[in-house]
């Protein structure tokens, strides 16, 4: 691309703006899903500032280069009450036109499969167009990883862990209830902002355990690992096919919790237990973040957005382009879509309950 | 000299990069687009930042970064004229602001107050990037010193500045601190989630507050009915007396002050998890309690406004210091310039600046040039915009009411944000009234989430050093920094209790009857009594410990207050009130029928959404209480209509819906 044209072309852009944006506010009628002269909305339930917002301005232009018609993508924020209001407005909303699109995450799940009161809102409805999976690595200080007997985990069980935590009831109920298995004891400063903020408590030697998700581990946390101030643990695995827990393929030589979980005498790999680990697990990351069309889609609409989205996956520079900001995960469309929905907001009862005993006893957090 | 060494040639080669006839575009385009989203209150950064994001993406990277930089440095000027024209706290970043600025402008001081609150901004911008240059090669460890107790006593040092703000009553102060921390902590607890003071059944009330609305709520509402009520210019004589240069002349004579402040400013934003909240009182107080004379202080001197911006410009400065070296925000603005850099191809860590630091100095000199051009811009505009304040105010007001219930639906774009502005608002007029001081409040609820969290945590961790090793929880506990916060902390008390009676916040106010201001405070007293006893039903203890300490404090003092007001006689400043005697008391318009014209905008946006709202709202304002003709009143609704349409659009914002949308469906912009 000429570098001088493109900077014009932005700049006219940036200008434009103002006037273009209120130009194309007005909503057009017309059947069938040519979105020419439209603007979709891309509405995240969270504010601008999290791991969700990166991953929608990710996909935002990129969606709307591949659109039939190439409608402006607004992705529009609309935080509250932890994802939960957003996707009560976005159950609320009758498809239209195929303008209004909703991106979730696991945040957005884990209140549903927990039978949070304030969740009215049902992923049976909706129309998945697009999946996209993550995977989360813990990591130690050296002096205590040196203290591991290989994968066993046994050594550790004396020690005290502090651990900066967002809440029980979030993502970090994974690497909570998993460090519990192996016979950890964990205790979790509750009250910090974001992943961000745990990694410096550990920095700060504040916390002596943590975890990230791993884009945000390949930033901010290898540069520890090679200066020496932190040694990875594990990584809560990948999905295979079949559904079995495997090598993260983003950190081959990182061990999975399984392979750790094996190795400690004190964690099994099976029971209730280990199921309601693995059931949040794929909730939480494989099946972590998915865009969906509300309920009464058309499959026309249906159609056109999973063609725009196999669209920018077939891209040449995509793996590039996604690297630094998805990590090397399955980005699933349509049938693969529909398989992760499912295993994502699909928790077996037993595990369900498992869950919601072991928040109220362990932590003292009760869902009403 | 390592650090030099390292530092120059970078410096070098990214001056080349960014003097660039491209770039330069690139970042006057920033700057403007900064100063045009700064100057309406509620937007700020973030909703700048949005608008030029889905630009980023295949953007050559110098330029994308010139562009965002331009628009975040010169937002915390370009709010100053909010807050100094119209007594509104532009952004969080400029609340303190409006304490002296805002008088100064009613004396016919605008021109004056606001380039001297450019020309802090543009020393303190500078200042920061300065700093920046050199302290991010060496800020890693130094940043990292900065754990949970040294925050916490951070945040409690911008508590401490409630004792040199407090008022004539000291305990009315306290309570109103007080009143603002139990405030803060409603919703849900930051640890455990338990609620306070809400129920599921309300969803608006477990998220709590915003800072935008209990801001936009304290002062800007007080003021502009009080205003209204007066039926003239917000400048007294209609006329301006002191110009630009003079503010320009009053800088140089507080060069020492402004240095100080943007020291304080750049101090604080390096911090990460402080946010910018404290900044702006850290450096009023500051400059409050280092002045010799200070009786002027709340009534309109020059100093209040020089302290708080030259401590915010810089404060930006110091916040990229986290931002680039940690890859982790400091705020909500500095979230979304990471998310921009990572679509320009850049992620913000160490290996950014060990990789490629001539591009992060591409970011130091588009932060000094954005200072420049922007304050500079300001400051040639200042004496025009001035003007403003010579305007009857009635014909200005219509327009505010708008901007700033607009501005308060975009914390959470629900109806329940025009309610609260409301409530808090009337909190704020009744607060003015009898004499209890706002910036307390405000300094309150500000910090009380800061405060619970950063108590909890850190004693949560010395809990569990100490369990290891009692030397190591001491030394966790007791860190050099700590121990040097707390002597300034027991200082600045010391002097602030000292100093308060003399320092009048909101100027004179005058003493009435008994009857009125005894009501006002044992209804705090009653709200604070349902707040503890809320709170004691929690069962986690993490939740409920905060708000049952501060509101039993609260308590108390109330209790102390009362019984001060039965012993004490009528003409007592305890009995402050603005509606028995003084300007208020002899206004041309009552209190009560100018606030229902807010609550009739407010109300009728209920039922047919904003946009008709409004201009039922503004040509019955200007018909009826401006005695405008019906030609004048139609054009200049327009233009206010289309004004505020234009806005929304080109930032892609949405109005509050009504009932009428529930059942119809309109096309923008009524829908």
């Amino acid at each position: 691309m000429n570098p001088t044209k493109t900077t014009r072309r932005v700049a006219l852009g940036a200008i434009a703006a103002a006037v273009a944006g209120f130009a194309t506010q007005g909503s057009a009628a017309g059947h069938g899903i040519d979105l020419a002269g439209e603007t979709v909305e891309f509405v995240i339930p969270f504010s601008e500032s999290g791991g969700s917002a990166k991953w929608a301005n990710f996909y935002a232009p990129l969606l709307s280069e591949a659109l039939p018609g190439n409608p402006t993508v607004v992705v529009r924020f609309m935080p509250g009450a932890g994802s939960t209001k957003g996707a009560n407005w976005f159950q609320e909303q009758e498809y239209e036109n195929g303008t209004v699109i909703f991106g979730t995450s696991g945040s957005t799940q884990f209140p549903y499969l927990l039978g949070d009161p304030r969740v009215r809102y049902e992923y049976g409805d909706w129309n998945v167009v697009l999946a996209s999976g993550t995977g989360g690595v813990a990591y130690l200080p050296p002096d205590l990883a040196g203290q591991m007997d290989g994968l066993d985990a046994t050594p550790l069980q004396g020690e005290n862990f502090i651990y900066g935590s967002q809440g029980a009831t979030r993502l970090d109920l994974v690497p909570l209830l998993a460090w519990e298995m192996l016979g950890l004891s964990v205790e979790p400063v509750f009250g910090i902002k974001g992943r961000g903020d745990g990694r410096l408590m550990f920095e700060r030697g504040e916390a002596n355990i943590d975890y990230q998700t791993s884009s945000s581990y390949l930033t901010g946390v290898t540069p520890l690992v090679e200066a020496g101030t932190a040694v990875p643990m594990m990584t809560w695995g990948a999905l295979d096919e079949s559904g079995n827990i495997v090598r993260d393929p983003t950190f081959p030589d990182i061990p999975t919790f399984k392979e750790v979980c094996e190795a400690t005498p004190a964690c099994e790999t099976s029971g209730e237990q280990w199921d309601a680990w693995k059931a949040f697990f794929i909730a939480g990351f494989p099946a972590q973040k998915m865009v969906f069309l509300p309920q009464g889609a058309s499959n026309d609409a249906i159609a056109t957005y999973t063609k725009a989205f196999n669209d920018i996956l077939a891209r040449e520079d995509f793996a590039e382009i996604s690297a630094s900001q998805l990590g090397l995960y399955p980005q699933m469309t349509g049938q693969a879509a529909q398989a992760t929905l499912e295993q994502g907001t699909n928790v077996p009862d037993e595990a369900k309950a498992f869950v919601v005993n072991w928040l109220s006893e362990r932590y003292g957090v009760t869902l009403n | 000299m390592d650090v030099l060494a390292t530092a120059l040639p970078a410096l070098a080669d990214a001056f080349s990069l960014i003097l660039q006839p491209n770039q330069i575009m690139f970042l006057m385009i920033g700057v403007l687009l900064g100063l045009s989203v700064g100057v309406f209150p509620g937007l700020g950064g973030i909703a700048g930042l949005s608008l030029v994001l889905p630009f980023m993406y295949g953007m050559e990277p110098v330029s994308g970064l010139a562009l965002m930089v331009g628009l975040i440095a010169v937002i915390p000027t370009s709010d100053t004229f909010a807050s100094v024209l119209m007594g509104i706290p532009g952004s969080s970043a400029s609340q303190a602001t409006v304490l002296d600025g805002f008088p100064l402008a009613k004396k016919g001081h605008a021109a004056r107050a606001l380039s001297a609150a450019f020309t802090s901004s543009l020393f303190g911008g500078l200042l920061g990037a300065f700093v920046l240059t050199f302290f991010i090669l060496i800020a890693r460890p130094l940043v990292l010193a900065f754990g949970l107790p040294e925050m916490l006593m951070i945040t409690i040092l911008g508590l401490s500045m409630v004792a040199i703000l407090a008022g004539r009553i000291v305990v009315k102060g306290v309570v109103a601190a007080c009143l603002g921390l139990m405030v803060g902590t409603i919703g849900e607890a930051g640890a455990g989630g338990s609620l306070r003071m809400a129920t599921y059944d309300i969803p608006y009330l477990t998220d709590g507050f915003t800072i935008v609305i209990v801001g936009l709520g304290i002062f800007a509402i007080p003021e502009i009915i009080a205003l209204l009520r007066q039926d003239r210019a917000i400048s007294k004589d209609s006329t301006l007396g002191a110009g630009w240069l003079d503010g320009m002349r009053d800088w140089w004579a507080n060069i020492w002050l402004s240095v100080r402040c943007s020291v304080i400013g750049v101090i604080v934003g390096v911090i990460p998890g402080l946010g910018g909240s404290v900044v702006d009182w850290i450096a009023y107080g500051h400059t409050v309690q280092s002045s010799k004379n200070r009786e002027n202080f709340g009534t309109g001197d020059i100093r209040g406004v020089i302290g708080p911006e030259s401590s915010n410009n810089a404060k930006e400065g110091g916040g990229l210091v986290p931002t680039l070296i940690f890859g982790i925000p400091g705020s909500g603005s500095m979230a979304v310039f990471i998310g921009g850099m990572g679509l320009l191809g850049y992620d913000a860590g160490p290996q950014l600046i060990n990789n490629n630091l001539d591009i992060t100095y591409t970011i130091v000199w588009s932060l000094a040039l954005a200072n420049v051009f922007g304050a500079g811009l300001c400051i040639l505009l200042s004496g025009q915009i001035a003007k403003l304040t010579t305007i009857r105010f009635t014909l200005l007001a219509p327009f505010l009411f708008m901007m700033i219930a607009f501005a308060a639906f975009q914390s959470r774009q629900s109806l329940g944000d025009l309610v609260a502005l409301f409530a808090i608002g009337l909190l704020g007029i009744l607060m003015r009234r009898f004499d209890w001081s706002r910036p307390a409040f405000l300094i309150g609820f500000v910090l009380s989430s800061q405060a619970e969290n950063f108590t909890n945590m850190a004693n949560q961790i010395a809990r569990s050093k100490f369990r290891r090793e009692f030397e190591a929880g001491i030394e966790y506990i007791f860190s050099p920094i700590v121990i040097v916060l707390l002597v300034v902390i027991v200082l600045s008390i010391v002097i602030g209790v000292r100093q308060s009676k003399q320092i009048l916040p909101e100027g004179e106010v005058a003493s009435g009857s008994k009857r009125a201001p005894l009501i006002f405070a044992l209804c705090i007293f009653g709200y604070l009594a349902v707040a503890v006893w809320n709170a004691s039903g929690i069962s986690l203890l993490s939740d409920k410990i905060f708000p049952l300490t501060v509101g039993t404090f609260g308590l108390v003092s109330t209790a102390l207050l009362l019984i001060q007001m039965i012993r004490l006689p009528e003409t007592h400043a305890i009995f402050a009130d603005r509606e028995a005697v003084g300007e208020d008391a002899t206004a041309p318009h009552k209190l009560w029928p100018t606030l229902s014209w807010l609550a009739l905008l407010l109300g009728l946006s209920a039922l047919t959404g904003f946009i008709i709202a409004a201009t039922v709202f503004a040509l019955a304002f200007l018909r009826r209480r401006a005695q405008m003709s019906w030609i004048m009143s139609l054009l200049m609704t327009a233009a206010g209509i289309a004004f505020i349409c234009f806005l929304a659009g080109s930032l892609n914002r949405d109005f509050p819906p009504g009932l009428l949308q529930e059942y119809v469906d309109l096309p923008w912009p009524l829908r």
